[in-house]
């Protein structure tokens, strides 16, 4: 009996090929962006917890200054574990070489069956580095053959450090990581003068930001997730209003209720298995596809490593499955419970549905109005990151449930407004139509306000990110000496031959309580007229220069709520006011910056090393061709302010690009939700279509408006979508970015954006009412003739 | 003539191959004469109506509505034509389920460009109480009220119903009847009804039967009976 | 991530580099050509001290120290210590590996340096003789009277070496061939140091004295390519006798045997003149490892049985082996060292 019942429940299907395209295509695509995401996040994590293990960890404690590999060598026969370390930008390029010394770097597990001693000796000549395969695809000149790698991050470069020091043209390595297990005889710091041993940097700070970045694209995913839950849902329900007189006869012909109910579960069990199959391999491509992108940004963004290739647990692919199921069974488990409230003769009859709908208007529009409001009371008062996100969450869905209630009155008011018959009948009909669409267009307008929500956070982060850089970079070229010595034979020699050679002092300190760096600023107009202060005091730059204050960075300033006018804590230096609190975009540490002859008086032994020159920008090019062949400054001994803020941007552009990807992918997927709806719809409307036909609109004309319906319910949610994405970007710019970064920037509108997204959402909505509409118009007569002879 | 049909042809394809409806069909309709086309399930009633309404396309012969032969009309001027000239009432009243009885009933007089009173027509078939209704509040007589309604409220040359009365009890069809014939009689126009119901086929001024795709005229439709409330 | 990975990589290079290309083969086992490298050559002339120092042109060398020790508490210990040097081509960089072993009768301890040339982080210096990498060394002022410090995480040794013999020269005078057709080496040890010094063992240190043998060997070419592994007997008789036997196993069985008198006087030995059979294998890291053996030189009316003191004597480096004290009985008594390569 179960078999015979499961084939005639399955055999709607068949008939019904698009509705099990939609539901596979639906289920598969939520459960593929949310796998997808997660892969990501999982293979990050990987990375870090990988990184654990390897040289560029940060939890080691490392030894800095001047260190050359003789240093190397004394320190390991001194008794000490310790393996050199370098890791630099080759000039010229945004290549990232990390100098290793295979030998003394503690091996991982297991060996892997590889290659030859070639490769070895190639690797300690200098004559082999190891790269990403995108690099190795182009391999720049500069560097010798290149063997890819898989798992090694994009940019990243690894040499022999002896290599290194030769590709970067110096002596000096960047460190000694202190490894654990052994001590030498004498102490690091006096067997190497000059250095200074560092406590493990502390991993917290990668940690926080990588999680929230993290965070973000779980939110992404889970948004994903939800927008492919509505088309699965869609059709789910519609399978089921459609199969109520199988259910019924089935019923009648003895089938128990609860065997039916098994046999609708193993159904969905089923779907389940086929979409979740579809969906993990889905996600494990949208994994592959941006991964790289993904690794990029946090290697610009936070300095975290992540391979560029994917490693998947069994766990992971078995989850793509447990999300398909509970999104089916999410989907379906309404109608899963209408089924078992069921009775054995219900009226077959999917209008009282659509009427039962109806009704339900009223308590859409009270779930909806009561998130927005719970949105508004947890963004306004409550503070933490999961709280941002939450009600994130309750703004994004209170909004969407309240699509259908505006959009029955809208088009209520449209209908009562509207003069001529066609455009009435054009009303009343979307009205009429709603209660079908209206999940596919929540889902697109989830997906549009999330694209102009996160297009506007761009957009402002980007535009105030510029002007920032500006203001903040405004020296024209940049300065580090090797030592004391050499900075002063440099500003001797700069003094006469430029506008002004502005020292650069700094010193790690606890700032606020927390650790940071305390940085001094000489007196001048470069700083006066263009360094960001978003809150001050009248005299802030007077009182500042007579050393009666600090300005303080706008991450402690949030985050400790201290602000101008109060005082502020800097260890060493004791309690001093705050004169004014500056932007600094980017930089997880506190930060204070006291006046230089203050600085000077308090950290004497700070020696003078870097300086921002302000120079004639015509004068620019020869003075720096000058300053590199007279002085041996350090490779990144002379930067200019334009390839600082070229890096910056292009760290910048990289970090939203996975952003901007899986936007356009949600968005792809919302037209997909319009296009299975209007096309399902369009079958079943035909009872409604024809009577006009009949009374004399050409089929012709019956298709463009279908066309036209189309685009009016999408401008209509566009329309809404404005308003929800500028909720959305505030919601991001005042309350996420200010727990996850600590700083907060203003909102720029981005109207052409809007208007560009709008526009997309116009020619979606009618490239998703194309196929209906074109089946209209090539129907033939005597399909639309059957709708008056159906004997029923 | 209102309506002249000569020599209609009409095949369906099958699986068993082309199966003929109607085997050269020849009839003439007057203005403000009503005819009542009457056959077995299956015989083409409702074919030859839906061919007469420009709705579909006959394989052989003419269908000419007020001298115009709709055959060599284009798409868009058959649709003219229905929509200026022929009232259609269906077995299922198809009313247009998103407007109310109001709109409805002035509906097809404004896509014809006319101006038509809903109240007016309304009152004149007892659906006053219902014009703010939608089609699925109201029982089957009242939704084919309101269908008649529409029909007549365009002012049509020429009403086409298709078993006006099948779903409706017979006492709803008898008023239903006298409905349209009074509608008839008002507006002048033609009647084609389609029935398989021997009691209203003898309402109209004439009877057609239809059997294996060819009519007779049955001696008995003669006499013409009228049925008035 | 990626520089883990490539640290692995890197390593078993290295691996490969010791094995020559088959895991099967000994450390000398540079099974395929060493082209550009120089090939010892019959009648060598050794210079001392500076032979004692590193002879980099070759492509493969190594200082061998063993010692068979007795504890304070009565117990058998085994020390070992190893640098080896080898050029990865003849004009390109070398690479230093050092090994620690330190057994007793029930636990094996196990240590394993890498560094690179040139930065004087590890290599050989002949006079006064110093042997280091990183802070393991080995140093004397002459290479009679040496010193050897070396320690894990987990133990360690201090141990001085005082020779009571003069130096001996295997093969013909220091030439030692190593297959029928031909592969050779330059061999000479120091079999007749007297130890003494402490263990720093995980329970604690104990002082022991026993008898230490330092191996000098230098190659370029030494295997051939199917030969799968080694069987290395180094022996302290009781009645001053040391004796050195070992055979290549596979493709063509090599067997040699030095047979030196308490004054330093070394007679040859070659094939059937050298019988070496196992007698019992255990499990040892997953593999079959004869831990018993028979030695017999019927010459010298000599039939040993060689046990090892623990039998796990286990290696767990880049490129494993076994290696571990053993004690003799027989036709004569003494102790002595035993290293196994290339089983599988």
């Amino acid at each position: 009996m179960k078999r015979t019942a499961l084939t005639a429940l399955l055999s709607h299907w068949r008939r019904h090929k698009l509705q099990a395209v939609t539901l596979v295509v639906g289920l598969a695509l939520a459960t593929g962006l949310w796998t997808g995401v997660q892969a990501i996040n999982a293979q990050a994590r990987l990375s870090y917890d990988e990184a654990a293990a390897t040289l560029t960890r940060d939890d080691l404690p490392r030894l800095t200054g001047p260190i050359t590999l003789a240093d190397f060598s004394r320190a390991r026969v001194d008794g000490w574990s310790v393996t050199p370390f370098i890791e630099a930008n080759i000039p010229g390029t945004d290549l990232r070489l990390l100098g290793i010394d295979p030998f003394s770097s503690p091996p991982g597990g297991g060996v892997p069956n590889l290659s030859g001693a070639g490769d070895l000796t190639a690797f300690l000549s200098g004559d082999l580095v190891y790269a990403a395969p995108d690099l190795a695809a182009t391999a720049p000149g500069l560097l010798p053959s290149i063997q890819p790698l898989d798992d090694l991050a994009p940019g990243r470069v690894v040499s022999d450090v002896a290599a290194a020091l030769a590709i970067l043209e110096r002596d000096n390595l960047d460190a000694l990581l202190v490894l654990p297990g052994r001590e030498g005889v004498t102490p690091l710091t006096e067997l190497i003068p000059g250095t200074r041993l560092q406590p493990p940097r502390a991993e917290d700070d990668l940690g926080r930001l990588t999680d929230s970045f993290h965070l973000n694209l779980t939110a992404f995913g889970l948004l994903s997730f939800a927008v492919g839950l509505f088309i699965v849902q869609a059709a789910i329900g519609l399978a089921f209003e459609q199969r109520r007189p199988l259910f019924r006869t089935m019923r009648a012909l003895g089938v128990p209720g609860r065997t039916l109910i098994t046999l609708v579960a193993a159904e969905l069990a089923i779907i389940t298995l086929i979409a979740g199959t579809v969906g993990v391999l889905l996600g494990y491509g949208v994994a592959a596809a941006l991964l790289p992108g993904v690794a990029a940004t946090l290697g610009g963004l936070y300095g975290a490593s992540v391979a560029g290739g994917l490693t998947l647990s069994p766990i992971w692919w078995l989850w793509g499955f447990v999300m398909a199921g509970l999104g089916a069974l999410l989907a379906g488990g309404q109608s899963l419970w209408a089924l078992s409230k069921m009775p054995v003769l219900a009226a077959a009859m999917p209008r009282a549905w659509l009427r039962a709908r109806r009704v339900s208007l009223r308590r859409l529009g009270f779930a909806g109005l009561g998130l927005l409001g719970a949105s508004a009371i947890l963004l306004w008062t409550g503070s933490g990151l999961l709280i941002g996100f939450a009600g994130l969450g309750a703004l994004l869905i209170g909004a969407a449930l309240l699509l259908p209630p505006i959009f029955a009155w809208l088009l209520d008011r449209g209908t009562a407004l509207s003069r001529s018959p066609l455009g009435q009948w054009l009303w009343a009909d979307t009205r009429q139509q709603l209660p079908g669409l209206s999940l596919a267009l929540m889902a697109l307008l989830l997906a549009l306000a999330t694209n102009i929500g996160v297009g506007t956070m761009v957009g402002s982060f980007r535009a105030t990110f510029v002007g920032w850089l500006d203001q903040r970079l405004a020296a024209e070229l940049y300065l580090t000496a090797r030592d004391a010595s050499q900075a002063a034979a440099l500003r001797a020699y700069l003094e006469p031959r430029t506008e002004a050679v502005l020292p650069i002092l700094a010193t790690e300190a606890q700032v606020a309580g927390l650790p940071g760096d305390i940085f001094a600023q000489p007196d001048h107009d470069t700083f006066r007229d263009n360094w960001p202060l978003i809150a001050a005091l009248p005299d802030a730059w007077d009182r500042l220069a007579s050393g009666d204050g600090a300005l303080l960075n706008e991450q402690t300033a949030r985050r400790e709520d201290i602000w101008p006018g109060q005082r502020v804590n800097l260890g060493e230096v004791g309690e001093v006011e705050v004169l004014g609190v500056y932007s600094d975009y980017g930089n997880p540490r506190g930060q204070a910056i006291l006046t230089l002859s203050l600085f000077t008086s308090l950290f004497p032994e700070i020696p003078e090393r870097r300086y921002a020159i302000r120079v004639d920008p015509s004068q620019l090019e020869a003075l720096r061709d000058d300053i590199a062949t007279r002085f041996d400054l350090p490779p990144d001994g002379i930067v200019d302010q334009a390839g600082i803020k070229s890096f910056s941007l292009q760290v910048f552009e990289r970090t939203f690009a996975v952003t901007a990807a899986l936007n356009i992918l949600t968005l792809g997927v919302a037209a997909f939700a319009l296009w299975a709806s209007l096309t399902t719809l369009g079958t079943m409307r035909l009872p409604q279509v024809a009577p006009v036909w009949a009374m004399g609109l050409t089929r012709g004309r019956l298709a463009a408006m279908e066309l036209l319906r189309a685009a009016l319910l999408a401008g209509l949610t566009a329309l809404l979508a404005v308003p929800l994405g500028v909720a959305l970007a505030w919601t991001l710019l005042a309350v996420i970015n200010v727990q996850a970064f600590g700083w907060r920037l203003p909102l720029l509108a981005q109207p052409v954006d809007w208007l560009i997204l709008s526009a997309f959402a116009l020619v979606a909505a009618i490239l998703a009412a194309l196929t209906p509409a074109l089946r209209l118009w090539r129907m033939p007569p005597a399909r639309l003739v059957q709708v008056f002879s159906h004997e029923r | 003539m209102l309506l002249k049909v000569r020599n209609v042809e009409k095949s369906f394809q099958t699986a068993d191959g082309p199966q003929p409806v109607l085997r050269g069909i020849s009839l003439d309709l007057a203005a403000g004469e009503t005819l009542a086309l009457t056959g077995e399930s299956g015989s083409g009633k409702s074919t030859l109506l839906h061919l007469i309404a420009g709705l579909d396309t006959p394989d052989a012969g003419q269908i000419e509505i007020d001298g115009h032969e709709i055959g060599t009309l284009s798409d868009k001027r058959r649709a003219a034509l229905r929509r200026e000239r022929v009232g259609l009432i269906f077995q299922q009243f198809n009313l247009i389920p998103s407007l109310n009885v109001a709109d409805n009933l002035t509906f097809h007089a404004r896509l014809a460009g006319r101006t038509a009173n809903a109240a007016a027509l309304a009152e004149s078939l007892g659906l006053l109480d219902h014009l703010t209704r939608y089609p699925e509040q109201l029982s089957g007589g009242q939704q084919q009220r309101v269908a008649i309604g529409r029909a007549m409220a365009m002012g049509p040359g020429l009403i086409l119903a298709d078993e006006p009365t099948g779903n409706l009890d017979e006492a709803t069809a008898d008023a239903m009847i006298a409905v349209l014939s009074e509608a008839v009689r008002v507006t002048g126009a033609g009647l084609l009804m389609v029935t398989h119901s021997e009691r209203l086929a003898r309402a109209m001024d004439r009877r057609l039967h239809l059997a294996a795709g060819r009519l007779k005229s049955p001696a008995e439709s003669a006499t013409p009976v009228r049925i008035v409330q | 991530m990626n520089v883990d990975y490539i640290v692995k990589v890197l390593v078993a290079a290295v691996a490969l580099l010791w094995s020559g290309g088959s895991q099967a083969q000994g450390f000398a086992g540079l099974g395929q050509g060493g082209e550009g490298f120089p090939l010892p050559q019959p009648d060598p002339t050794f210079m001392f001290p500076a032979d004692h120092g590193a002879h980099p042109d070759y492509r493969i060398e190594w200082w061998y120290l063993t010692a068979a020790l007795t504890g304070e508490d009565g117990r058998d210990y085994g020390v070992q210590w190893t640098l080896f040097r080898s050029a990865l081509t003849p004009d390109g960089p070398q690479v230093w590996m050092g090994h620690f072993g330190l057994t007793t009768p029930d636990e094996h301890l196990s240590g394993e340096r890498l560094a690179r040339d040139g930065i004087a982080q590890a290599g050989v210096r002949a006079d006064p003789f110093r042997a280091w990498i990183d802070e393991w060394s080995l140093e004397g002022d002459t290479f009679d009277s040496l010193s050897l410090r070396a320690a894990t995480p987990t133990a360690g040794y201090d141990l001085s070496f005082e020779a009571k013999g003069p130096l001996v020269f295997h093969g013909e005078n220091g030439f030692s061939v190593k297959s029928a057709s031909g592969q050779a080496s330059y061999y000479y040890s120091q079999p007749f140091y007297d130890v003494s010094g402490t263990l720093q063992l995980p329970d604690g240190p104990i002082p022991v004295t026993g008898q230490g043998w330092l191996d000098r060997e230098w190659s370029s070419q030494p295997l051939e390519e199917d030969q799968e592994g080694w069987d290395w007997f180094s022996i302290h008789l009781e009645d001053g006798h040391r004796l050195m036997a070992f055979q290549l196993r596979g493709g063509a069985p090599f067997t040699y045997a030095s047979w030196i008198a308490p004054d330093g006087t070394l007679t040859p030995y070659y094939g059937d003149d050298v019988v070496l059979t196992p007698l019992a294998t255990e499990t040892v890291a997953g593999r079959d490892v004869p831990v018993r053996w028979q030695l017999v030189l019927p010459s010298q009316r000599l039939d040993l049985t060689v046990g090892a003191v623990n039998a796990q004597s286990w290696q767990p480096t880049i490129f494993p082996y076994w290696e571990g004290p053993v004690r003799v009985t027989g036709s004569h008594v003494g102790r002595g060292y035993l290293e196994m390569t290339g089983y599988e």
